[in-house]
């Protein structure tokens, strides 16, 4: 099916706005001006055991003008699409500026990018899910809740569907001009067991990762995700897990699967590299990092085996587009090269700051009335080009266990102190697995853990996960990301028992 | 076109058997600042128009809710039209409910939206630059956000409703590093309008604690006796509250639900007499006096919007006295409706003591600043995982003497009510973790026995 830009954001006057707005900066003299007007339209649909509990069909839309003058930021956003408002807040923004510039100690420059006078870009999906009835998204839904409730076991089902399309435009005193639309989707199951009497209760959530993908990831007609196989397995997991022994708390060796792996890799490689947080510009909020700007190059930040990407060019991709909120053209580059930083996150403000030269696209806002922040790309482990296989992994462990899906996350604000959860964890007996065990949480500092890494899967095992709602900046922005990732086996991993945590 | 002209037009133009339309006009200021200099600012304006529509069926009631920005008056009559549609793609609601008929109309319904502007700043700005200076002088670095935005919010429905409320929400949160960022120290305030907001004396605070932390200790993971302060508090404690769902609990589902069915409302859970309660009257915190729900969820209910908030008590002298309540999920649960609402209050026994005079009669004990990166680990006790940040401190014979390295905790709230030690005096307070969503908090510091400081952190 052809991708098309959505006519009704074509149909908005945005050059006309543009011109208004960046020829009164000009005007006043500002030595930067952008333009963006950025309308998001999210679909939320949730079912409770079969039934739809809620549903929002919601967009917000506006325009914004940052500034650069007299060396300090200036930043105005407004909602009513009229050359005579752009010029408004165009006005504003640079009153903001000169408001700002008394408390302002560092000049704002900018890293040079080349100009794209005139460029599109579409991500990749099959059909707008904003084209699908609602009536056929919730039937869907609500197949997929009934085939979990139909089994023994399962008590609840929750059901969620979240769809998402961005459009972008972009235009700046330089003369760069991008138009771009991205879609991405949710789809998401829960099934919940409950043992009235004794007040035990557990879940099992599907693992399909969000996906910058259309309306054929939830019916699998991509061939991405296969919906049957795992609803039709998620009962029986469940059951297991209701009955399943307590984890013995300890060391281990792990085997991790994707579907939780990626989210240690966005906590403690994602946050822990992107430049502006090394840079104390994020410390009051999300924190610093202990990968500071003095490291790169020389920071070992795991094992050799260890080689990880950031890029804005992965199809389906969350954190992929054309260009970035600045005009800078998607790339990718290593962050990690055998087991060494070598490599940040940056916006062009940084990118000259530290005279790394151009800007790797990192700038991102996720509405009209934010400012764009250095935000991530999708940051990826690499597989081993001949790598083993899951099974062969769980074969090298004596007494371990295997991770499969994410559920709780935390870690310190310097990213060293991490503590996750999972969907289902695996005792390994011998290089086998020998069942589930329940109550298992998984502590490291982040260079112990990366260091422990003794082998990544191959190609086969690798999966891209992400997350939509990724939190950073104030006020607060949410983005999507993705992480792909191969199955890891990690040697010597402290495991909590989390009723005994929880003092039981 | 005025908000409340919208309301009424997209009233008129429903064709729906129901109708509700939230129109909100926000402003918004903000400024960021790192490294003793600004860093990033802004002013903002936006507009929200949702509409709910409900269709009557054979098989019951369904409801479409449609919310978009920037509406002009000739999309109006689209956005009306999506949410029928919607109202008739989606089955019957379980949640359907009688539209609220009973509040009596806004008497400041015409009134113009309120704002906020760049210039509620006027005086912080100048204060703020008097900080940094001081600051770089005394080998300090200040990082922080100050933010304030108005929301005013109109509801109109087909059953006769005007209501109407202006919410301003600031805060600000300043961090103070030492030029090696070993040192760290936060301090953080709620606001209305900036006009209470003494950021010198909160740098002043700040230099008393890194002070404080010029002498460092380490100690290994275990359970301390812990001082929480107020913002600590907070944190946990409205992470309690929105996990306190009635509909959840019923289900067997929730740290609030009783072995062998139905809820625990009515159970001890601290043996002090504690008390939690939300009002949207209570004085410095006052938020929307009714019901605002843009979707239906496990704890809120489209149907609802207008229903009047009064003063509800979550904790009653320690005792677990009502969960949060949809007019369905009271329904099925038999107990009262009682909606969620935007402030929280805990209180202790009267004449509680300050932090200091509870430092003061520590022998040996932690004193935290704050708590960051709270999730959930395990639902069925509420076991929450989490940091300590920006200054732990040990406390001697009554005395700071040092600063301690962080850890991770592993702690439910729900036990920790079980186990309070003490109780101070009720304050003003800014959840560190959760200011992006809930900011209208009175708590007071609290003492804990054994708090599970389950391994060590070497964040700074």
């Amino acid at each position: 099916m052809a991708r098309e830009i959505d006519p009704s954001f074509l149909a908005l006057p945005l050059r006309k706005l543009a011109d208004a707005a960046l020829s009164r900066a000009k005007e006043l003299g500002v030595e930067h001006a952008d333009f963006r007007v950025q309308r998001v339209r999210d679909q939320a649909l949730r079912l409770r055991d079969g039934r739809l509990e809620g549903s929002l069909d919601s967009e917000d839309a506006g325009f914004a003008v940052r500034v650069v003058y007299e060396g300090t930021w200036g930043f105005a956003a407004g909602v009513d699409f009229t050359p005579e408002a752009a010029v408004r807040v165009a006005e504003l923004a640079v009153d903001v500026a000169r408001t700002s510039r008394a408390i302002n100690t560092e000049r704002v420059e900018l890293a040079d990018e080349p100009v794209y006078p005139d460029v599109t870009w579409i991500s990749e999906y099959e059909i707008n899910p904003f084209d699908v009835p609602d009536t056929e998204k919730l039937d869907l839904l609500a197949d997929y809740s009934r085939r979990l409730l139909a089994a023994a076991g399962v008590d609840h089902v929750d059901a969620s569907l979240l769809a998402v399309q961005e459009n972008k435009f972009y235009a700046d005193l330089a003369g760069t001009v991008t138009t771009q639309q991205r879609v991405r989707i949710h789809p998401e199951l829960t099934a919940v067991a409950v043992d009235a009497q004794t007040g035990q209760f557990e879940t099992m959530r599907t693992l399909a990762p969000p996906a910058g993908r259309g309306w054929e990831y939830a019916t699998g007609g991509d061939g991405a995700w296969d919906w049957d196989a795992e609803l039709a397995e998620i009962p029986e997991l469940l059951a297991e897990k209701m009955r399943a022994p307590s984890v013995e708390a300890g060391v281990y060796d792990l085997v991790i699967h994707p579907s939780n792996l990626w989210l240690t890799i966005h906590e403690s490689i994602g946050h822990a590299t992107e430049l502006d947080r090394a840079l104390g510009y994020e410390a009051a909020y999300a924190g610093t990092s202990f990968a500071t700007f003095d490291k790169l190059g020389r920071l070992r930040y795991g094992s050799p085996v260890m080689n990880v990407t950031g890029d804005r060019v992965t199809p389906h991709g969350l954190a992929t587009i054309g260009y970035d909120d600045e005009g800078v053209a998607a790339q990718r580059w290593d962050i990690v090269k055998d087991g060494i930083l070598v490599g940040y996150q940056l916006d062009r403000r940084m990118a000259r700051l530290k005279g790394l030269g151009r800007s790797n696209g990192c700038a991102f806002a996720d509405s009209a009335h934010h400012v764009p922040v250095q935000r991530m790309p999708n940051v990826s482990l690499q597989p081993a080009p001949d790598g083993p296989s899951t099974e062969e992994l769980i074969a090298g462990v004596e007494r371990g266990l295997y991770i499969v899906g994410d559920k709780s996350w935390s870690i310190d604000m310097q990213r060293y102190n991490f503590q996750f959860t999972g969907q289902r964890f695996y005792a390994i007996r011998n290089g086998r697995l020998a069942g589930q065990v329940r109550d298992v949480a998984y502590q490291a500092t982040t260079t112990d853990f990366w260091g422990s890494m003794e082998a990544v899967g191959g190609p086969q095992t690798y999966v891209l996960g992400g997350a939509f709602n990724c939190g950073k900046a104030q006020p607060a922005q949410i983005a999507a990301v993705s992480h792909g990732c191969p199955s890891a086996l990690f040697r010597g991993v402290r495991v909590l028992n989390t009723v005994q945590e929880a003092g039981k | 076109m005025r908000p409340q002209e919208m309301v009424e037009r997209a009233l008129e133009l429903s064709k729906a058997d129901g109708c509700v339309v939230i129109a909100e006009e926000t402003s918004s200021a903000n400024l960021r600042w790192a490294n003793n200099t600004l860093t990033t600012n802004g002013v903002t304006r936006g507009r929200q128009l949702t509409v709910i529509a409900t269709v009557d069926g054979a098989l019951g009631t369904s409801s479409g809710v449609v919310s978009r920005s920037a509406v002009t008056p000739d999309r109006l009559e689209s956005l009306v039209r999506a949410a029928e549609e919607a109202a008739r793609a989606n089955s019957p609601a379980e949640d359907a409910q009688p539209l609220v008929t009973e509040s009596a109309s806004a008497a400041d319904w015409d009134t113009p939206p309120a704002e906020t502007s760049i210039g509620v700043f006027s005086d912080f700005a100048p204060a703020l630059g008097e900080a940094f200076r001081r600051a770089a002088s005394e080998d300090r670095l200040l990082f922080g956000f100050a933010e304030h935005d108005m929301v005013s919010t109109y509801v109109g429905s087909s059953t006769g409703l005007r209501l109407r409320y202006d919410q301003p929400t600031g805060k600000v949160e300043v961090t103070a590093k030492s030029p090696d960022y070993a040192r760290s120290a936060w301090a953080g305030s709620g606001t209305r309008d900036f006009a209470d907001v003494d950021v010198l004396g909160m740098d002043a605070d700040l230099a008393r604690r890194l002070r404080w932390a010029e002498r460092q200790v380490d100690l290994p993971a275990g359970r301390y006796e812990t001082l929480l302060p107020p913002s600590a508090v907070a944190d946990l404690l409205i992470y309690l509250y929105w996990s306190a769902g009635a509909r959840d609990a019923h289900d067997g589902r929730s740290v609030f639900s009783k072995p062998g069915g139905g809820t625990r409302v009515g159970e001890r859970l601290s043996e002090l007499p504690v008390t939690l309660y939300s009002d949207p009257n209570e004085p410095g915190l006052e938020c929307a006096p009714f019901v605002v729900a843009h979707a239906s969820s496990a704890i809120s209910s489209v149907f609802d919007n207008g229903l009047p908030l009064r003063a509800t008590e979550w904790i009653s002298n320690g005792t677990l006295t009502a969960l949060l309540q949809t007019r369905h999920s009271a329904g099925l649960t038999g107990l009262p409706v009682t909606p969620g609402i935007d402030n929280l209050v805990f209180t202790g026994p009267d004449g509680g003591p300050t932090l200091d005079e509870m430092v003061a009669r520590t022998e040996r004990g932690l004193l935290l600043t704050c708590l960051w990166y709270i999730r959930e680990v395990d639902p069925q006790t509420l076991l929450l995982t989490g940091l300590t940040r920006d200054g732990v401190y040990l406390v001697e014979h009554g005395e700071v003497t040092a600063a301690v390295n962080n850890f991770r905790f592993n702690e439910s709230p729900v036990s920790l009510l079980g186990r309070l030690a003490e109780v101070g005096r009720t304050e003003r307070a800014l959840a560190r973790e959760w200011s992006d969503y809930f900011t209208r908090t009175a708590m007071p510091a609290v003492r804990v026995a054994d708090f599970n400081m389950s391994s060590v952190s070497q964040a700074s």
